[in-house]
């Protein structure tokens, strides 16, 4: 009895397996997924292959001291890394500045203030700056802030803050609208959805019991920010800033648009500079000469390197901390 | 292994920009790539040229090196550069040049209330700006050129070009000229600034003039005049105040000698005479004198045919002026050197 009806399920099994073929099916899907995942390994690995090679010419030359020589100088063949990354990482410093108080702000407002029928519209409304294209962005700084930048803020700024010791030398210079700061600015507008979207996520993986007990000992809704959700999802909002300032760092059409261009370091953060990505947007077509063109690919190898640390941070610590809520 | 990694890697580059072109491009039509200076001339006979024989242009405004750089990977049929090649780096690579057309480059500035050819500069101070050492519009060296025109006390936001640029080439050559300073800047299609904020492109440098006030910059003419800038007058070899036209841009290109440098690759800045522009430049067309595709270049040569026998109107209305009669014969014959990889005339 018991014996005929396993045969039978193990008949019917098999007929079933004939018929859709599933003794192929699933060796052949579980190669092809892997096939896919090998390839993307295989292109990464590719990638930096080819910005390795691409850039040894440059780096036989100039050594490890490409990376903090500045210099850019095409006529003489001379090339150092050091401006175009010191404005990546002053941009994207900005642009954090900016970015990260905002977000904050916003992703608390959607999740404890605001009322529960307007956060679905204003949270889609956030997420849609993300849709805007950064030329969108680009082309925006350059004929409506630039000048508004000429004309009131940085006159304001050199003639106030552009006095006070130390922090007076990042605000010295020409009013010229174009500059660090605008770059900066702009940055700061672009990684806002994306940063207020992590946190908000973050912010709602507090279990409401936390705040509820911080509510009921007679908390402000700013103590409650400070002191219990903020601390309770610190990782995760250091990864979603972190993945904000990756975002930051590789920017390209906008900065273009926006920073000047100008290969010189500078104090002031009114001050044309350049980005790593800009100076590749610029140049990378028109380089003639091999030191150039290898020079150009070291900057992308430099700007490759740092985002994939700050993206690994950025990774480990949002892993680290949705570990936290779940356990 | 490293090395054919490396082989590999750029043939792949160029695999890709090769593929963004010719996806680009549809069949049957030309393809070039490079100077911006001459795009608005080009633009404005490829236009003409389709309505007459159907064939259409597809010409990339991406500068004169990244002209160089296509025509030398052949992703294009013909490359096009302000800044003429030299004679043996024409040979190295196998191409042959010859000029298309002349313009001028203006300095261009945003000064409220002052019109265009109101101011004038010598190519001195015009350096000294560029060098950093003139900071203000009402420097003294400025405003003794310059009695009764209000120059504001305010910083000079000196614009240049962020891209590898044969119009760079030629400004830089001029300052070269009038500045001993310059020497140090050098001269090539992409320097080291010592001031100011770069735009990519004619169009870029335009847009940023024309953005930000108490600046100065450097376009082609035709980008002056389409973008509605202010250009300023300049003091030439001789001494003389001349303003950008077809007269002082025909007046620089009378004495020059095409037949002395091989390639025709003569630079015409400050060139003497009275009415003389003194920052004229001619552009350049490459291409291979062994063809791969015959067809092709057969289609480009035809091309440029037409615009020196029928373009010289459309050039002008543009303000920029035709090759002279002479020169435009001697080109052509040349032609007769290009070649199928059989060794037959595409023409």
């Amino acid at each position: 009895m018991l014996e005929t009806a396993t045969v039978d399920r193990n008949e019917s099994m098999q007929s079933r397996r004939n018929r859709f073929g599933m003794r192929f099916g699933d060796p052949i899907f579980r190669s092809v997924t892997l096939a896919f995942t090998v390839l993307v390994l295989l292109i990464l690995g590719g990638v930096i292959v080819v910005l390795f090679d691409g850039a040894w010419p440059a780096l036989r030359i100039f050594g490890p001291a490409f990376v903090w020589t500045s210099g850019w100088n095409p006529v003489t063949e001379h090339f150092g890394a050091l401006v175009p990354l010191v404005g990546t990482i002053v941009t994207s410093v900005i642009a954090m500045v900016i970015g990260v108080p905002f977000s904050f702000g916003l992703a608390f407002f959607l999740t404890e203030i605001c009322p529960h029928r307007l956060r679905q519209p204003i949270a889609i409304a956030i997420e849609l700056l993300a849709a805007v294209p950064s030329i969108i962005y680009g082309i925006w700084g350059l004929f409506v802030l630039a000048p508004l930048f000429q004309h009131y803020v940085e006159p304001f700024l050199i003639s106030t803050l552009g006095s006070v010791p130390l922090l007076g030398a990042f605000f010295q210079g020409p009013p010229i609208g174009i500059g660090m700061l605008l770059a900066g600015l702009i940055l700061g507008l672009m990684v806002l959805p994306f940063i207020t979207a992590v946190m908000r996520e973050v912010f709602l993986s507090v279990p409401p019991v936390l705040r509820e007990s911080a509510y009921g000992l007679g908390a402000t809704r700013w103590e409650v920010a400070w002191r219990v959700v903020l601390p309770y999802c610190r990782t995760g909002v250091v990864g979603g800033v972190m993945l904000g300032l990756g975002r930051a760092l590789g920017e390209t059409m906008a900065v273009t648009f926006v920073i000047g261009n100008a290969h010189r370091l500078s104090m002031s953060l009114l001050a044309p500079g350049t980005t790593i990505s800009a100076a590749l947007a610029n140049e990378f077509t028109e380089a003639d000469g091999d030191i150039y063109t290898a020079s150009l690919v070291g900057l992308g190898l430099v700007l490759f390197i740092l985002t994939f640390f700050v993206l690994a941070i950025g990774k480990r610590l949002l892993l680290r901390s949705t570990k936290g809520t779940l356990a | 292994m490293l090395k054919s990694f490396g082989k590999f890697g750029r043939a792949g580059l160029f695999a890709i920009s090769a593929l963004v072109v010719a996806t680009a491009a549809q069949a049957g039509d030309i393809s070039g790539a490079g100077a911006t200076f001459p795009y608005p001339v080009y633009a404005k006979w490829a236009d003409a040229y389709k309505k007459e024989t159907g064939i259409g242009l597809n010409y990339q405004s991406i500068g004169s090196g990244g002209g160089i750089k296509q025509i030398k990977a052949k992703t294009v049929d013909f490359g096009a550069s302000d800044k003429p090649l030299k004679p043996a780096e024409l040979d190295a690579a196998g191409l042959t040049q010859f000029p298309m057309v002349m313009g001028a480059i203006v300095p261009v500035v945003n000064l409220p209330g002052v019109k265009p050819g109101e101011m004038k500069l010598t190519g001195k101070v015009l350096a000294e700006i560029y060098l950093g050492n003139i900071t203000k519009w009402n420097d003294p060296q400025i405003t003794a050129l310059n009695k009764g025109v209000k120059l504001p006390d305010s910083a000079i936001a000196v614009v240049h070009r962020s891209d590898g640029s044969g119009t760079t080439f030629n400004f830089a050559y001029y300052l070269n000229a009038v500045d001993s300073g310059w020497s140090k800047v050098g001269v090539d299609a992409s320097i080291e600034w010592p001031v100011g904020l770069g735009g990519k492109g004619n169009e870029g440098v335009s847009a940023l003039v024309g953005q930000t006030q108490g600046s100065i910059g450097y376009v082609e003419y035709a980008y002056a005049l389409q973008n509605k800038l202010t250009y300023s007058d300049m003091i030439n070899k001789d001494g003389k105040t001349v303003s950008p036209s077809l007269e002082s841009i025909q007046a620089a290109a009378a004495n020059a000698d095409w037949a002395s440098v091989p390639g025709y690759g003569v630079i015409l800045a400050d060139q003497p005479g009275a009415k003389s522009w003194p920052m004229t430049a001619a552009t350049f067309i490459l291409v291979y004198k062994v063809q791969d595709k015959p067809e092709n270049a057969k289609e480009v040569l035809n091309f440029f045919g037409w615009a020196y026998d029928k373009g010289g109107k459309m050039a002008e209305d543009l303000i920029y002026v035709p090759m002279p009669k002479n020169v435009v014969s001697m080109v052509k014959k040349s032609w007769s050197e290009i070649k199928d990889s059989s060794g037959k005339p595409v023409l």
